[in-house]
């Protein structure tokens, strides 16, 4: 477009060995001016576009950490480049997924934020978003709950209570949602980063484009979606999903970030059932390869690595085989219309559920469960079946009717 | 009363003005402004209670909780205002005698052939027929007939053929209330029985010759099985307590033949309470996961369900599986009782999972053998003790199978929805007064209408889309999970958060794969016009050319009848008819048919926008309403500071 240009800057994986090769950038900042911009982001992750939203033309941007240090260091360039996205006079919001608290003692490590008096149109949002650690203890408890024989009906409550899953659940959909609402309730542009930009600024500017964008309600849509807000934007898949919930030793970089994205998405979906293209059974598919696949997809930390490895030569793409049709049969929703909308969904704990079809699924009875999809697969099959034969039958009477009048006129 | 606001529950920002009426029976609040002019009503009958706030400078606070779980909030300008109304509530809320409920004053402009129809849909004796019974082991005693045992029994019971008066008479006095021994459900394939009663007098040691006779009866009646069960659904600790009382549980020694389970399901009070924490859960303003799932377990509400089933699947077990009879009591039998006998019935035999069968059921288990429908649900002013959701817990109960077994059920949830909320409406006079006998004393069925005729002329709107009743999950019995089970059962948000519409799933599959289906029927009978005129238009190409003409006049006129009138399921009949049908020239008729046939397509095609548009309304109005601070927009000044009062800090 007029405001936005493609960047080679990061061509050789030399500015920001976790961003792709190529970028989207305000179109008023040169390459130069780029790469001085990523000294000033931790990883050299400077701010890039995410998202576009054509509606309004607003923007998501999303990068790492400033460096601003405890003596308040600043950039032009970086002020210069994220001010280019403002249309004049508007305001932006930063969204921050760290606590305050977090984000003023990263200062100390050379982090930090964006303080207002170097960048007084934007208005920065605290949201945390649990990382890390905390988020992969989460998950054992759930895992272990999930399993959990015992018949007590309060030991079951009080152990999902106490993994706090569904909390993280509440908060990176609230996050979403607020970003979203930035966009296109507010009319304003938004960056997000949290300290990398690897794991909790994906997942809020992943879910966002759920809720913002129709597209990505499709499985190409989706697809593409991971593609370049996961894999290309450089989400160590190899460092935070090699273990599972199973890991005994305490991995530093295990975490199921992805997991509790793909599971957003499902709440979302469970709202909004004939919004998405895509079933249940699409999202745990893509789970089960982010662990263990016989495709390269998922491999490595990111496209650089995944150059280095060869990997596009070496293995297959899962998306090649996802595509072939006898599989997306598998994948999709019978009650899908398209829908253009912007999808609210509601993040009120009642509307919240855990999600069976991955914690459960080898707990629970499913046979009943799998009747009722194929009866709505039936139900809707049918159904369209009808429509087309009577629609050819409606052609050949107007076929024949007007032959019939052409009969008749002489 | 003039310029009251109604509040919305999630943010004290969002409020519309309007004007309260307070009629006979109902509470009306009809909106100022906007062209729509929305009203609210609420039956008197429905107003659980009413609470009296603190003055505020904005006016006096009056929060109105329902028995159908809506929550109220109106704020009225004027103190003394509010204090008039709600005294009037107050004695509004809590009628004194039947007759100023509702259901007296209620017409549905039906002729009173129509009502008499309307009150026969739900026969017993047909249902205890279709059960197998009167045969060589059951048959209707008489010694009830004008409630002369029992006042809170029906006047017919089935009881073994070989318990004569004199046994069933003797037992009577043996057990509370005298609810003797009866037959509940007779299991067709293999004899098997589930029979229900009250405790037996039995104390410390007191036996009783007749009472052990009737059971021994109940056991020969099941010449497969040399042995029933009693099932006393109360906990052990309470049974005991009561044998202090003279009253207690059958001693195994005294009776032959019999094995004795208990299975503890809490009584009215611990029920109420639960029920009453867990509803204090749902009003909480934007509560965190935490406090939500913390409040829940808390609550014990969902414990308890899982009580009532496990005792259900026991008993059902028990018939379907060991051909065993069972007998089921708790103190008095008509709460735990009647909750384990119907939970069970609906597990062994699918009659009960479609909708008739669902009627006959609640009639069958609650309505006849006297569950207190006055008492418990506070129809008339009473003991606030006595009142506690008993038939709410079965309905959940029956929601819970639903989730489990999506194709079983014929109805769907608002079926569920309706009947609670009619349970508490007084609108019909099905669940008036505590017994059979005082329903007949007050004429119910001269006086008032039947609920199941107007749910059966609407059951359309209550079919279950998945349900076939040829699937393998609507055959026979239902064996619901055991272990592991505790997550299989969850908090059912459409019913207690019924009116918070934000917090649901903002589209319906039900819904959706009803119109579906709904189109799908019309498809099929367009399909059926569309092959017969292309069988006479070929049949006319074929043939003379004369003859031509008038057939394709014929056929194109019978397309446009059928298709103007979609009711007419048999386009065949109509050639017949035809030849009186005045003739149009076939261009124009054509035409009209297309033109029909495309709107038809258009409407159907533009439907589930129309949904998706008010989706996203609905979405946007609840994003604004999680914050009571935002109240949509976010907070632009104050960016000083770094107490972020964003909207979603608050959801």
């Amino acid at each position: 477009t007029n405001e936005w240009r493609l960047s080679c800057v990061n061509k050789e994986f030399s500015v920001c060995s976790s961003y792709p090769p190529v970028v989207i950038v305000p179109k008023c900042v040169d390459d130069e001016a780029l790469r001085k911009v990523a000294l000033f982001r931790q990883g050299g992750r400077f701010p890039v576009l995410s998202y576009y939203h054509k509606k309004n033309g607003m923007a998501m941007l999303r990068s790492s950490q400033p460096l601003t240090g405890t003596n308040g260091r600043r950039c032009k360039e970086d002020e210069k480049l994220i001010n280019a996205t403002l249309r004049s006079g508007r305001r932006g919001f930063v969204i921050d997924t760290r606590p305050l608290s977090v984000a003023q003692q990263a200062r100390a490590k050379g982090g930090g934020f964006e303080q207002e008096v170097h960048y007084p149109q934007w208005r920065r949002i605290h949201k945390y978003i649990e990382r890390f650690n905390i988020l992969q203890e989460s998950f054992i408890k759930l895992v272990e709950a999930c399993n959990d024989q015992s018949h007590n009906m309060d030991r079951w409550l009080s152990k999902l209570e106490a993994s706090n899953w569904l909390t993280h659940i509440k908060e990176l959909l609230t996050a979403a949602c607020l970003a979203a609402q930035c966009i296109d309730r507010e009319s304003a542009s938004v960056l997000v980063h949290g300290s990398e930009g690897t794991d909790s600024t994906l997942q809020v500017t992943s879910l966002a484009q759920i809720i913002l964008d129709p597209r990505c309600r499709t499985i190409r849509g989706f697809e593409a979606l991971i593609v370049r807000e996961w894999l290309q934007a450089g989400h160590p898949f190899q460092q935070r999903c090699a273990q599972s919930a199973y890991s005994n030793s305490k991995q530093k970089w295990e975490a199921p970030v992805f997991l509790l994205f793909l599971e957003c998405v499902w709440q979302i979906h469970r709202q909004f059932p004939c919004s998405f293209e895509f079933n249940e059974q699409f999202l745990i598919m893509l789970f089960e390869h982010a662990y263990a696949s016989q495709f390269g997809t998922f491999l490595g930390n990111n496209e650089n690595e995944r150059a280095k490895l060869k990997l596009p030569q070496k293995t297959m793409s899962l998306w090649s085989w996802v595509n072939r049709p006898e599989e997306l049969s598998r994948f999709q929703n019978p009650l899908y219309e398209a829908n253009i909308l912007v999808i609210w969904p509601s993040v009120a704990p009642q509307s919240l559920q855990l999600w069976e079809g991955v914690f459960l699924r080898w707990n629970r009875p499913s046979r009943f469960l799998e009747e009722a999809e194929e009866e709505r697969i039936n139900i809707i099959k049918y159904n369209k079946e009808l429509q087309a034969k009577v629609n050819t039958l409606r052609r050949q009477l107007a076929e024949m009717e007007a032959d019939e009048e052409v009969q008749e006129e002489p | 009363v003039e310029n009251v606001r109604l509040l919305d529950r999630l943010s004290s920002r969002r409020a519309v003005v309007g004007t309260l009426y307070l009629t006979a029976t109902h509470v009306i609040f009809v909106e100022n402004g906007s062209e729509t002019r929305k009203e609210t009503w609420v039956l008197h009958s429905q107003i659980s209670s009413i609470e009296k706030q603190a003055t505020t400078a904005t006016g006096c606070p009056l929060l109105i909780r329902c028995k159908n779980f809506q929550v109220i909030q109106l704020v009225i300008p004027q103190e003394r205002d509010c204090h008039d109304v709600y005294i009037s509530l107050i004695r509004l809320a809590r009628p004194v005698k039947y007759e100023e409920l509702y259901c007296f004053s209620f017409n549905p402009k039906l002729d009173k052939e129509e009502r008499e129809q309307g009150w026969k849909l739900v026969d017993l004796n047909e249902e205890y027929n279709r059960m197998g019974v009167p045969n060589n082991y059951w048959q209707i005693s008489d010694v009830n007939r004008d409630y002369g045992v029992c006042d809170s029994y029906p006047a017919e019971v089935y009881v073994p053929k070989s318990a004569t008066a004199h046994i069933i008479v003797g037992s009577s006095k043996f057990r509370s209330r005298r609810r003797f021994p009866a037959l509940s459900y007779y299991c067709k394939g293999n004899n098997a029985s589930i029979c229900r009663s009250s405790q037996p007098l039995s104390g410390f040691s007191a036996r009783c010759l007749e009472d052990e006779q009737m059971l021994q009866a109940i056991r020969k009646a099941n010449p497969g099985s040399d042995f029933i069960y009693v099932v006393d659904t109360r906990p052990k600790l309470n049974a005991m307590a009561n044998r202090a009382a003279g009253k207690g549980y059958e001693n195994e020694d005294n009776y032959s033949n019999i094995k004795f389970q208990f299975i503890g399901i809490e009584n009215i009070h611990v029920m109420r309470n639960s029920l009453q924490k867990m509803l204090e859960v749902c009003e909480l303003k934007s509560p965190s996961m935490s406090d939500f799932l913390w409040g829940l377990e808390n609550s014990g509400w969902l414990k308890h369900i899982k009580a009532i089933m496990d005792a259900g699947i026991f008993i059902a077990k028990a018939v379907a599986e060991e051909g065993v009879s069972v007998l089921v009591h708790c103190s008095d039998g008509w709460d735990r009782t009647a909750q384990v006998c119907s939970v069970a019935s609906l597990l062994l035999d699918p009659y009960y999972r479609t909708m008739k069968g669902f009627m006959v059921l609640i009639e069958k288990d609650w309505v006849s053998f006297g569950h207190k429908f006055n008492h418990r649900y506070g129809n008339l002013d009473g003991d606030p003790k006595e009142i506690s959701p008993v038939i709410d817990q079965f309905i959940e109960c029956v929601w819970q199978l639903m989730e489990q077994f999506p194709c079983a059920f014929e109805f769907n949830e608002r079926f569920l929805i309706h009947i609670q909320h009619h349970i508490y409406s007084c609108q019909f006079g099905n669940f008036l007064c505590n017994s059979q006998k005082e329903r007949q004393e007050l004429k119910i069925k001269e006086r008032t209408y039947s609920l199941w005729a107007h749910l059966w002329k609407n059951r359309a709107d209550y079919l279950n889309p998945l349900y076939r009743s040829d699937h393998s999950q609507t055959q026979g019995t239902l064996y619901p999970q055991i272990a592991p089970c505790n997550f299989l059962y969850k908090f059912w948000s459409g019913m207690y958060n019924r009116f918070e519409k934000g917090l649901h799933p903002r589209q319906s599959v039900t819904d959706y794969l009803m119109a579906v289906k709904e189109e799908t029927q019309q498809l099929e009978e367009e399909l059926e016009v569309l092959q017969e005129r292309l069988a006479n238009l070929q049949k006319s190409q074929s043939g003379d050319s004369k003859v031509k003409s008038k057939q394709q006049d014929r056929s194109k006129q019978m397309g446009l009848y059928t298709s103007n009138n979609s009711l007419a399921n048999t386009p065949q009949e109509y050639s017949n008819d035809l030849k009186s049908f005045p003739s149009r020239s076939p261009s124009q008729g054509d035409e009209e048919d297309s033109a029909l046939i495309l709107t038809q397509d258009n409407l159907k095609s533009s439907d589930p926008d129309l949904s998706a548009n008010s989706d996203q309304e609905s979405g946007v109005e609840d994003l604004s309403c999680r914050s009571p601070s935002g109240g949509g927009c976010l907070p632009s000044e104050d960016s000083g500071k770094d107490s972020d009062e964003a909207v979603f800090l608050a959801g």
